[in-house]
């Protein structure tokens, strides 16, 4: 390795110390807290507590799928409601919070080398408002009307209409306006990050440099800060439809015998803004679990990970392919028949850098020495069930094959596998891993190891199957499966399966609640390094990180993130931070 | 060891339950057999894929597990095996792409003799109209619809005085016949979908979105909605039957037109006259009684 000496020119190592940053109270330590490490148990927390909620009401919609008839209380109107719910908190209030505002606040700062973001007042009011969001949309619950059944993609007409739940109550205003405060707390988060990563990193620390996990979080951040502002104005014209009465996604309508004071909308426009959020929305979960999975892979399996290089344009390039492949969502959506050919084709485009990750991580194992650590055996669930709905959506990218797939079971099976189960997967794998970061104790083993094959084994039982109802025919969103000729009787068996395997793995998950409550004062004792790792977070000198992170002095970089392993060394891993050369240097330049 | 097992059962597993499960698609009813063709080669490339990778990995979890004393090999990168892969990953895109906008290019271009026939789509029914003896159909205009009116059609327009009418009833098409099935809604976003005939299109109210067929077998076969509409959408079944030439035209011979349903009614339209009044929940929910009884 070649060594770094500060050279001339470069600034000293810190800028002044600002008092504000210092908790002085219990109240400005843990809950009007702005070091990004709080803020981010703060959201992980909040995320879990509104994640629980779209667990139950799950269960609720495959009560009533796998048993139909048997619930009355699961009228249609409050199928729509759970499943509208369900599928909003998961991918904005989980699945978003958890990886940007949870594990981007924790790991950009220590992995980059920073002391905190740049902006931590802002951060911490990021926090705040996302709180806020999700009270509203919890509050939706309470209202009159209950939650909107709109569907998690609220498309006009429907959503703000008497026929849908909601649509004409509270529903679809709480919705909405939860959204816009959501976008609002993120941007300010979001330009943290993305400032935090470009203007905050140590010295020594270039971008090539960078861990995965950040290059993953960072890359899902700009996405974000771009997509966003899409659903943004979504939320608002939609809303300025419903209590204004415009006319923005609004044609005019016989409702039921009755015209509608609305005329000349387009109820198409609102899938154009809400998928050009929706499709990049899937890599801004998806790619910060690419990275994280890179460095629980190479860390586990004690080997650099693969085209480092590589990796990071595959990253890059994804997020901006992401960009214009929206409309394959759309392709029975009555939208110009000739956009499918270009859809089609930028679609399948992105399916070969998303390719070159997966051969990365498999060709990092190959001549490794793999530890099948917890997190190591989440890492390898995520690619089974990445590898799996990422090849599903081979199917549907290619716009004559989605016509009779779109809008059926297959979509929804197509989906959970590739951005419900498989990020997940990366969520649990890396909380394994960066628990005794957090917390200086470790997650109990067997426990860790029965929740890792109920989860793995039991959700691709739940979704591999459902695949083939899709197939079928069977529509999605429908809330009886009644009086339809192409369910037969063993359909409506497989449906009652995947119910009862949804109550497994749920089952499941309340045994990592217990574990993650339980270890804090009763795991084992962690140590700084417990997994060897050569990313910075490890090389801090107390465990759990302090308020600055670092100590005294910022930990000055010599090196990439990934020298496991690295022949004529003694220890088979050589932190970030560890002048020194080892050998002839492979690291990429 | 136990990882890698489980591994392989997860491909040899998910290959027997494909092979194996009794769950496939109806059989198909229609000429876009092309779809199922190109699905079937999607099956084949990505099945091949998946165990590729699958079994890959659980080779590697077998052989280069940890063990006392073992240690990883350092190589940050491959150039020539990354480029490889990159090219053979292109390619099979390439095999999946090229025969899919084929097929597209076929399902997007109508045959010039494809008979028009419109769907029109309201909470929670299906209504059609046919051309009448001039081949065309009378425009139509949200706007204009009214009880006695149900599809909108603009009275004023002569071509559309002939056109036949079904309203909230099955429609009928003749075998072997190319149809180009206009699509419309007076109210929020639907899709027609029959399972057999693989096809399926959104319908927007506002606009008119199109896709054609032709129907292979006779039979009767179930509509389903395939776009979130609201409480009533999984009641929203309607029928198609496909009928021989003989059997459609006796059944077209029964139709009325829109000449016909429009003259002076002498019924009060008892049914119709209360809905104007009713708060729109209660409407609702009569009217999910009237399709629920359907």
């Amino acid at each position: 390795m070649v060594d770094i000496t500060p050279a001339d020119g470069i600034p000293p190592a810190e800028v002044a110390e600002v008092e504000l940053y210092h908790p002085h109270s219990w109240w400005t330590k843990y809950v009007f807290s702005q070091d990004a490490k709080v803020i981010a148990i703060q959201y992980s927390a909040t995320a879990t507590g509104i994640g629980l909620v779209a667990l139950v009401l799950s269960w609720l919609m495959r009560l009533q799928l796998g048993f139909p008839g048997t619930f009355d209380f699961i009228t249609p109107e409050a199928y729509y409601q759970f499943i509208t719910m369900h599928g909003m908190i998961m991918v904005i209030y989980l699945l978003t919070a958890l990886f940007l505002g949870g594990f981007g606040n924790y790991l950009i700062p220590l992995m980059v080398g920073a002391r905190d973001m740049v902006f931590p007042y802002v951060n911490m009011l990021s926090y705040w408002i996302y709180l806020l969001a999700v009270l509203v949309l919890v509050s939706s619950f309470f209202a009159p009307g209950g939650p909107t059944g709109a569907g998690w993609t609220l498309y006009p007409p429907q959503a703000i209409m008497s026929g849908t739940p909601g649509g004409q109550d509270w529903g679809i205003i709480l919705m909405l306006s939860s959204l816009i405060l959501f976008i609002i707390g993120f941007t300010m988060g979001g330009l943290n990050y993305v400032v935090t990563v470009l203007q905050g990193r140590t010295r020594g620390m270039t971008m090539m440099r960078l861990p995965l996990t950040v290059w993953g979080i960072f890359t899902a951040t700009v996405m974000a800060l771009l997509a966003f502002p899409a659903l943004f104005v979504a939320s608002v014209m939609m809303l300025l439809d419903r209590v204004l009465g415009t006319s923005f996604f609004m044609p005019a309508i016989s409702e039921m015998g009755e015209q509608l004071q609305h005329n000349g909308g387009s109820p198409i426009l609102f899938q154009h803004l809400f998928w050009f959020f929706g499709h990049p929305e899937v890599y801004i979960v998806a790619l910060p679990a690419f990275g994280i999975v890179s460095d629980l892979i190479s860390t586990h399996a004690r080997k650099n990970i693969f085209g480092y290089r590589m990796m990071v344009w595959a990253i890059v390039g994804i997020g901006a392919l992401s960009f214009v492949v929206w409309a394959h969502h759309m392709y029975v959506s009555g939208m110009h028949p000739y956009f499918g050919f270009f859809f089609a084709t930028t679609t399948l485009i992105i399916a070969i850098p998303t390719a070159i990750k997966v051969y990365n991580w498999v060709l990092t194992l190959w001549r490794g020495d793999i530890h099948l650590t917890i997190p190591m055996l989440f890492a390898l669930a995520f690619i089974v069930t990445f590898v799996n709905g990422g090849l599903t959506g081979l199917f549907l990218g290619n716009v004559v094959v989605d016509v009779p797939l779109s809008d059926t079971m297959f979509v929804v099976a197509h989906f959970h596998m590739v951005m419900g189960v498989a990020p997940i997967l990366v969520v649990f794998g890396a909380i394994y891993h960066w628990y005794p970061k957090v917390t200086g104790r470790m997650l109990n083993e067997a426990l860790g190891r029965f929740h890792f094959w109920v989860t793995f084994l039991g959700a691709y039982l739940i979704f591999f199957p459902m695949h083939y109802l899709g197939l079928m025919g069977v529509p999605r969103r429908y809330a009886e499966l009644t009086d339809m000729t192409i369910m037969t009787e063993s359909a409506h068996h497989l449906n009652s399966f995947i119910s009862i395997m949804a109550f497994i793995v749920g089952f499941a998950q309340m045994v990592f609640l217990f574990n993650l409550i339980w270890s804090i004062r009763h795991g084992r004792e962690a140590g700084g390094n417990p997994w060897r790792a050569t990313t910075l977070e490890w090389q801090t000198p107390q465990t759990p990180p302090a308020h600055g992170n670092f100590g005294k002095d910022l930990p000055i970089v010599y090196r990439w993130a990934y020298d496991y392993s690295v022949p004529g060394a003694k220890e088979d891993f050589i932190p970030q931070n560890i002048p020194g050369s080892f050998g002839p240097s492979k690291e990429p330049a | 060891m136990a990882v890698a097992l489980v591994l392989v059962l997860i491909v040899v597993g998910s290959v027997l339950f494909h092979l194996l499960s009794p769950w496939w698609w109806t059989p198909i009813a229609s000429n876009w057999a092309y779809i199922d063709n190109t699905i079937i080669i999607t099956f084949w490339i990505t099945g091949i894929v998946f165990a590729a990778v699958v079994l890959f990995m659980a080779y590697c979890v077998f052989r280069f597990r940890h063990r006392e004393g073992n240690r990883a090999f350092y190589e940050p990168e491959n150039k020539r095996l990354e480029s490889w892969l990159t090219i053979v990953t292109a390619v099979g895109v390439t095999a999946l792409l090229v025969p899919g906008l084929f097929v597209w290019s076929r399902f997007v271009n109508v045959p010039s003799d494809a008979t028009n026939v419109e769907v029109v789509a309201q909470q929670w029914q299906w209504s059609f109209r046919l051309p009448g003896k001039d081949g065309k159909l009378g425009t139509s205009d949200t706007r204009d619809v009214t009880a006695d009116n149900p599809l909108g059609v603009i009275g004023g327009d002569p071509n559309g005085q002939d056109d036949v009418v079904v309203e909230a009833a099955d429609l009928h098409l003749p075998v072997g016949k190319p149809v180009k099935m206009l699509l419309r809604s007076i109210d929020v976003l639907h899709d027609f979908y029959v399972p057999e005939f693989r096809a399926k299109m959104d319908m927007i109210p506002g606009s008119v979105t199109y896709f054609w067929f032709t129907p292979t077998r006779t039979g009767t076969f179930q509509v389903l909605c395939a776009e979130l509409c609201g409480q009533g959408h999984p009641l929203m079944h309607g029928v198609v039957v496909v009928d021989t030439q003989q059997d459609y035209l006796a059944w077209l011979g029964q139709q009325q037109t829109f000449a016909q349903l429009s003259a002076p009614l002498q019924t009060g339209s008892a049914d119709q006259a209360p809905g104007k009044t009713m708060a729109s929940g209660l409407k609702i929910a009569a009217k999910l009684e009237t399709v629920r009884a359907r």
